[in-house]
């Protein structure tokens, strides 16, 4: 799965939980989950049991504590798939 | 160590005029299920609505949160933190979206059954549904709370 791949589902599944308008116009690596896309801090708990249920893989809570931006969220699936 | 039911009840931090929760009645690692009766004299009934009192969709929505987050929250977390830290957190409710279908009158026992969803990182999600003694279901829906650091 390229980088683009796990952008696009990264994308899909925050459009699930925010309040804006979410496209891969508008968000980039360096959006922010919290600040920009105006996501409740408990709702990282579903958006990152989403991507192990998405990719197949597991969050430790560490590693789920260092997302913070969209960036994050990619670059830690990568790191797992 | 798991909690027993009346350590649940007595831990648990909503109180009158605010609680709506009497009795837990089944509770393990997946499901909890408790009733409350509806007081002909709650406060809100003199003004929802004058003359023709009815629950308020609001109270339904927390009576589901009180036993499907909080009570069975309680529960979870004394299976894996001692009271010391239990005490650190307060249980917050942080979404829901939920179906009203029925109406409750005062002096009406419903029964609340929260089945978990996951119970991660302090967060616990649940499915829930709000029934009336007539097995009709009041109110249904998916709600969330999460322990809170108090400050």
């Amino acid at each position: 799965m390229t980088k683009e791949d796990v952008f696009s589902k990264v994308l899909d599944i925050l459009g699930k939980y925010s309040k804006s308008e979410i496209s891969a116009d508008n968000i980039s690596m360096e959006t922010s989950i919290l600040d920009d896309l105006k996501i409740n801090s408990a709702r990282l708990v579903d958006i990152v049991l989403d991507f192990e249920d998405a990719f197949d893989i597991e969050v430790d809570d560490d590693d789920a504590d260092s997302v913070i931006t969209v960036g994050d969220g990619v670059n830690l699936i990568l790191s797992k798939i | 160590m798991a909690f027993t039911n009346k350590e649940i009840l007595g831990y648990l931090p909503q109180q009158p005029p605010f609680r709506f929760i009497d009795e837990i009645l089944k509770i393990d690692d997946e499901m909890i299920e408790a009733s409350y009766t509806f007081k002909q004299d709650e406060s809100f009934y003199e003004g929802h609505f004058p003359g023709n009192p009815i629950t308020p969709g609001v109270i339904l929505l927390e009576t589901m949160a009180q036993t499907g987050v909080v009570a069975f929250g309680i529960y979870l977390a004394s299976l894996v933190m001692t009271i010391e830290e239990m005490d650190q957190y307060l249980t917050v409710f942080t979404d829901a979206e939920v179906d009203f279908s029925g109406i409750v009158r005062p002096g009406e026992t419903v029964t609340v059954r929260a089945k978990k969803k996951f119970y991660r990182r302090y967060k616990l999600k649940v499915d829930v549904e709000l029934v009336k003694e007539n097995d009709e279901i009041a109110c249904s829906g998916i709600i969330s709370g999460m322990g809170v650091k108090q400050t």
